[in-house]
């Protein structure tokens, strides 16, 4: 094919533009690690097929007993504490029943009592999670033990995830969190301005042999294990009670399974 | 146009002259390498107790390829949750920036800085991570 | 051709200088949020899509719309719209960088934005977006220039066009379609989970961008010697007409469905709209701007004897468009975050910086639209008389 010095310059102008063809070099990336070097998970991690939580606020007595669990993610997270609605960043709150639950608390008949009781809302780790089938970067992925984990590395703050999440849990940092972080936990990072957070089921923590820090520090309310175990202590709580979950109706598959009514009585 | 010929050689010159100037104001000045410091508490420690400083892998490829090696630290930890990593020599460390790397370079300061500033890069890192506390040099 | 771009009058050069002062405010403002994060902007953890968004939206409707003109002309012979057409093509290409410009200040980390290409997602709808909108641009600059740059020679334009013309009317239809699937295809969101979300979408492209288009139109031939021509403008106005109605039609369905069903979670977005919930009312006087502003101008263009008065349709064109522009650029996104998902409600009303530099975005967008708009009448003010051979 000939062309004439017009044709060349339009195509080579366009290519430029484009970014591709001349002034591009595609380098193959450089080996990153030696030869000889390997990655393997720690001994002490846990595992599971799908790890998921019971939450029987039932027995948490005082707000100090829900305060615990929140300090707890919080502290150790670097979660900061903005202290306006608006720009506001939580991985671990609670909330009332009726708040918790919107689609089955349209009653004015409903038990006033358990309408206003307070529930502990975080991420649900759905097991078809609607934020992972959205994100454009797989900044949010699923992990194999059911884990929905986030990225924030490479996370673009575009926000779909937070549109598409039916529960509420993502925060967006709005604004640059640090000055708002009363004691840093030197051990984890921090997040930067323009990315998405939310709880990751203290992945860090899962890794050297620990429960999740709320699931510790809450008496036995938060209960965790793998859901894909009949024997576990979870599974064997969902077989004996009653327990709802946050919007089933939705088919996300929340891995959160809330005990309503109290102790023994299911 | 007519002097088509003169504008293209006023703004080749102009070009040349104004994006060369970085390079010909600095011709002749001999710019210092960045000296680095090692010698934090952990590293002393550690070049005690092995007999000699030594970082995961060795001093060249660190200084090369610390980038590549820290983003394959990170995808290895945060997205498939394997945290320890076994080196060329079969040692083996847990895969952190902020708890392995800076806990011997706790002189950030003095060690990423001083190279960083030098070549111009800002990397990101410390927007989250948090550095070790430290006086300035 | 684009040096036809670098002469103009004084009007010409005043204008642009308007725009780029626009740009420039803005700008600072950009740099502002930029440095601040996104706090600066009325977006909440409740409401986390806003004006950015919502512009988007609206202009992607905007580029499409391009197709209105392009399926009569290259697919029907309808030959009136010969000299339009490229006013189509050029707008498509300024709404597209707006979009993407809109996108870009909307995110959190705008210099990570290739990660959307380095970590390929088919499963994300913003992924597939990010294609067909580049996608769209790239065949509407490609189209637009070689036709226009055959027609100032008074040849043929290259063959290879044609096949990318006939490609561009489905894409044009896929960028509208795969932007309501970003909210169509959401859970939890009621105001957005509607099978006619991408349907309405089309019908409110299809009406609020020709409108736009005839008032440019309009104004070209008032700036300019080229004519798009009358009978053009009053063919594009019948299709705004039937457009505008599909989309009105449209949206009665949602009402109906969403009221007439009585499911409380599809009716609270659209009582907060137009009544307000729970004491919470603050778009309700603009969404009533809107109604009233559509159903004036529908009654001024279906009676074709007021349509045929340049007036009085230029008038309706401009209602039908701010009409759409609250309904789609504002209303519909921030209805779907209203209620949030704890049937709360959070309201959200843009701040000063984030509207000026939604203010900057749509500068950039006159300032290209200017300059292609100047090198086609220029082209066309050259080849007066001269028949369109495309």
């Amino acid at each position: 094919m000939s062309m004439n010095r017009r044709q060349f310059l339009k195509i080579a102008g366009v290519s430029t533009v484009l970014g591709i063809g001349g002034g591009t070099v595609i380098t193959g990336l450089r080996k990153t690690g030696l030869e000889a070097s390997q990655v393997s998970p720690d001994p002490r991690a846990l595992k599971a097929k799908r790890w998921g939580f019971v939450v029987d606020v039932s027995k948490l007595k005082s707000d100090e007993d829900y305060q615990k669990c929140i300090d707890a993610c919080h502290g150790i997270h670097n979660v900061p504490d903005i202290g306006n609605p608006k720009d506001e960043v939580k991985w671990i709150w609670k909330d009332t029943y009726e708040r918790t639950f919107p689609t089955t608390s349209e009653d004015e008949l409903m038990n006033k009592e358990l309408k206003e009781k307070k529930f502990f809302l975080f991420c649900n780790h759905c097991a078809q999670p609607a934020c992972v089938r959205v994100c454009p970067t797989k900044a949010t992925f699923k992990r194999q033990d059911g884990v929905v984990m986030q990225d924030m590395h490479r996370c673009i703050g575009c926000r779909f995830c937070m549109a598409a999440c039916p529960f509420g849990a993502r925060s967006f940092n709005y604004r640059d969190p640090r000055p708002f972080i009363k004691k840093e936990n030197m051990q984890f990072p921090t997040r930067m301005i323009g990315v998405v957070e939310k709880c990751t089921m203290c992945y860090e923590r899962l890794a050297i042999g620990q429960q999740p820090a709320c699931a510790e520090a809450s008496n036995g309310a938060i209960l965790f294990g793998d859901l894909d175990d009949p024997n576990s202590a979870v599974r064997k709580v969902i077989a004996s009670k009653f327990t709802i979950r946050r919007k089933p109706e939705l088919g996300t598959q929340p891995s959160i399974y809330y005990v309503i009514g109290g102790a023994d009585h299911a | 146009m007519k002097n088509a010929g003169t504008i293209v050689i006023v703004v080749v010159v102009g070009f040349v002259a104004f994006f060369g100037f970085p390079f010909y104001y600095n011709i002749g000045k001999a710019n210092e390498a960045p000296k680095l410091k090692f010698d934090t508490p952990a590293i002393l420690e550690w070049e005690k107790v092995n007999g000699k400083k030594e970082c995961v892998e060795p001093k060249e490829f660190m200084r090369g390829e610390h980038m590549q090696l820290l983003n394959q630290w990170r995808d290895s930890v945060v997205r498939n949750g394997d945290r320890v990593y076994v080196n060329s020599q079969g040692r083996s460390f847990t895969m952190s920036f902020q708890n392995t790397c800076m806990n011997c370079h706790s002189n950030k300061k003095d060690f990423c800085d001083k190279c960083h500033n030098y070549l111009g890069v800002k990397p990101y890192c410390w927007g989250c991570h948090i550095a070790p506390k430290e006086k300035q040099s | 051709m684009l040096e036809k771009a670098l002469v103009g009058s004084k009007r010409y050069w005043l204008w642009l200088g308007v725009l780029t002062a626009i740009i420039g405010v803005a700008l600072i403002q950009y740099l502002r949020q930029y440095s601040y994060g996104l706090g600066l902007t009325g977006l909440s953890r409740d409401v986390s899509w806003g004006l950015y968004i919502g512009q988007f939206t609206f202009l992607v409707g905007v580029a499409a719309s391009a197709v209105m003109l392009v399926i009569p002309y290259y697919l029907h012979d309808f030959k009136k719209f010969g000299k339009i057409v490229i006013l189509g093509e050029f707008l498509a290409v300024s709404a597209v960088i707006m979009c993407i410009l809109f996108i870009f200040v909307d995110m959190g980390q705008p210099t990570r934005i290739m990660n959307v290409v380095l970590n390929p997602t088919p499963n994300s709808v913003m992924f597939w977006d990010f294609i067909v909108l580049s996608g769209y641009l790239i065949l509407n600059i490609v189209i637009g220039w070689t036709t226009l740059a055959a027609d100032r020679k008074g040849v043929r334009p290259p063959q290879w066009v044609k096949p990318l013309i006939y490609l561009s009317v489905p894409w044009a239809v896929s960028i509208h379609t795969v932007t309501a699937f970003l909210y169509a295809g959401i859970p939890g969101r009621h105001f957005w989970l509607t099978a006619v979300m991408a349907a309405r979408f089309l019908a409110s492209a299809f009406s609020g961008g020709p409108a736009l288009l005839i008032i440019l139109a309009l104004l070209v031939r008032r700036f300019t010697k080229f004519d798009p021509g009358q009978e053009a403008i009053q063919a594009v106005g019948k299709i705004v007409t039937y457009a505008m109605f599909a989309n009105v039609f449209l949206l009665g369905l949602e009402f109906f469905t969403a009221f007439y069903s009585n499911i409380p979670g599809h009716m609270h977005p659209f009582k907060y709209l137009y009544t307000g919930l729970e004491g919470h009312g603050r778009l309700v006087p603009l969404m009533w701007t809107s109604s009233i502003m559509a159903v004036v101008s529908l009654v001024l263009l279906v009676f074709p004897g007021l349509r045929r008065n340049e007036k009085i349709l230029a008038f309706a064109c401009i209602s039908l468009f701010i009409s759409l522009w609250i309904d789609k650029g504002f209303g519909l996104i921030i209805g779907g975050f209203i209620p949030n998902m704890f049937e709360g409600v959070t309201e959200y009303w843009p701040t000063g910086p984030e509207s000026i530099i939604t203010l900057g975005v749509w500068a950039v967008g006159f300032l290209i639209l200017t300059v292609l708009y100047k090198v086609a009448a220029s082209v066309r003010e050259e080849t007066a008389g001269m028949p369109e051979n495309h």
